[in-house]
């Protein structure tokens, strides 16, 4: 069954989240043959988001929701069960910076085309 | 048996089965609930067979077959109105014999049912729907909930069980003292539950579930612990109340105890305490043994309470070890570990606070107390309790 991990940071107190790379131990975590796929995102003051209002496009700058955490990546994972899948979330969470969080959704339909 | 209790017994042992084979408790529930509709037609009439466990989940189980082919069959319809010729799974053919032996998958439900995955009040309203076979009428009542929001919190917990994958599993050794302990914490709150109302009996519907575990994990100490408290706390329900109104512990007819459950009860807690248990339900346990002892042991009961509340870290746990320290030091010496609690919202609390300034000769103060606490009461016992007192106190 597939989930995906959608992990919320916390605002970058300082540095450039682009110019740190991703640390070893979770690189080593999304090498796994569990992970099918991941993808890091860029921090929210790079967001545009697009809202259709009754058939008519919104454009505006940053995220759709406004909070102290951000979006941050997004990995998706193949498990047995919740409980397979909670448990790579919790070593994915070791890794991350203090504060994060990552919400477990289980995946309705996919289609994945590959890089 | 009457059939009403045939099926009560029966309900937790049939619906797990059915949730095992057919890997939704939604689809279980709704086959289960057909098997019993037609015991209850044919049961009355034609006598009891044999194995009537065999009988209700074969005939359940062929329930669901049937409406999973009525599914699939309009599943197909729709798909090829799509134009699509995928088709889904087979539906399960496997042969069943009534008589065979089914095996008891409770424990496996429980687990799905207290999976920390869903919100602490799902888990007790999935654990009493599934497990204790209460409706969700009466589970509204008990929770003094609108009957529509006790359905939705159901629906919504079996929904995320089937679309998540929560798992129909007994949880690997490394994992099972967390989710045991979730488990427990379930069956423990349904008992407190039942103590207050009475709308529903939930304390014998937790004494029935702690029962049932106690059976299927007999070398778990804190299951055995747990069973032991409720038996020695549920023992002294026929002496709480006289006419309506509640008796303090110290005046209570003792012949009105359980005399079998306080047996039970102790038997229970040195199982517990042979196997090695320091958990928090055995401690508690043996806190309710003393309390049923005369004349009490003060200090062992206090030492008991800061032991637990070292281990919970729970401010109500120090609200009663200080209900201890005042038999020992003086009501002066309880108001003072009082004094540094944060319990404002706890009704029981101003109740305490209130019989410690009483005995300590603080009237006035003793006064408002009782009056904080009467505005919290939730039964009319209570009410009735505080009034008396209110009226002892009065300047």
């Amino acid at each position: 069954m597939q989930y995906a991990l959608l992990a919320y940071s916390p605002a970058e107190e300082e540095g450039d989240r682009a110019a740190r790379p991703i640390s070893e131990g979770l690189a080593g975590l999304l090498d796994r043959p569990g992970v099918t796929g991941w993808a890091r995102l860029h921090a929210d003051e790079s967001a545009t988001t697009l809202r259709n209002a009754d058939g008519r496009t919104l454009l505006t700058d940053g995220p759709f929701i406004d909070s102290k955490e951000y979006l941050a990546g997004l990995i998706l994972i193949e498990a047995d069960d919740l409980d397979g899948a909670l448990l790579i979330a919790e070593q994915l969470l070791q890794e991350t910076r203090p504060g994060t969080s990552i919400e477990v959704r289980p995946i309705l339909s996919e289609h994945f085309r590959g890089a | 048996m009457a059939l009403d209790a045939v099926f009560r017994e029966q309900w937790g042992r049939v619906l797990a089965t059915l949730v095992g084979m057919l890997g939704d408790i939604e689809l279980a529930e709704d086959a289960a609930a057909e098997a019993f509709a037609i015991a209850a037609e044919r049961w009355p009439r034609d006598g009891e067979p044999a194995n009537p466990t065999g009988w209700l989940v074969t005939t359940a189980r062929n329930r669901a077959v049937d409406q999973l082919r009525r599914r699939q069959v309009l599943d197909r319809k729709t798909k090829l109105l799509a134009r699509d010729i995928e088709t889904g799974p087979p539906p399960p053919e496997a042969p069943m014999d009534e008589n065979a032996t089914i095996p008891d998958e409770r424990l496996e439900l429980i687990f799905t049912c207290c999976h920390p995955a869903l919100a602490l009040e799902a888990q007790v309203a999935l654990t009493l729907r599934t497990l204790g076979g209460l409706s969700t009428d009466e589970i509204a009542l008990a929770f003094l909930v609108p009957f529509d929001t006790m359905s939705k919190r159901l629906t919504r917990a079996k929904h995320k069980i089937h679309d998540a994958r929560i798992p129909f599993a007994v949880p690997p050794d490394h994992q099972l003292p967390d989710r045991l302990s979730a488990v427990l914490t379930v069956v423990y709150l349904i008992f407190n539950q039942g103590w207050g109302g009475g709308r529903v009996d939930l304390a014998a519907e937790a004494i029935h579930l702690g029962r049932a575990l106690a059976g299927l994990m007999p070398d778990e100490p804190e299951v055995l612990a747990l069973l032991a408290l409720m038996l020695l706390h549920d023992a002294r329900k026929q002496g709480r109340l006289r006419d309506g109104e509640i008796v303090p512990l110290d005046e209570q007819d003792r012949a009105l105890w359980d005399r079998r459950q306080i047996d039970e009860g102790r038997a229970l807690l040195q199982r517990a305490i042979v196997r090695g248990s320091n958990g928090p339900h055995l401690i508690q346990a043996a806190i309710a043994d003393l309390y049923l002892q005369e004349p009490r042991d003060w200090r062992q009961i206090a030492a008991l309470y800061e032991t637990l509340a070292g281990l919970t870290g729970s401010p109500v746990v120090e609200m009663n070890r200080a209900i201890a320290v005042a038999e020992i030091h003086g009501p002066e010496a309880g108001l003072s570990i009082l004094d540094g609690l944060d319990l404002d919202h706890y009704r029981y609390f101003h109740s305490t606070r209130a019989d410690l300034l009483r005995r300590a000769g603080r009237t006035a103060e003793a006064h408002a107390a009782y009056e904080r606490a009467r505005a919290q009461a939730q039964t009319e016992a209570e009410r009735r309790f505080l009034t008396t007192r209110l009226a002892e106190t009065t300047p």
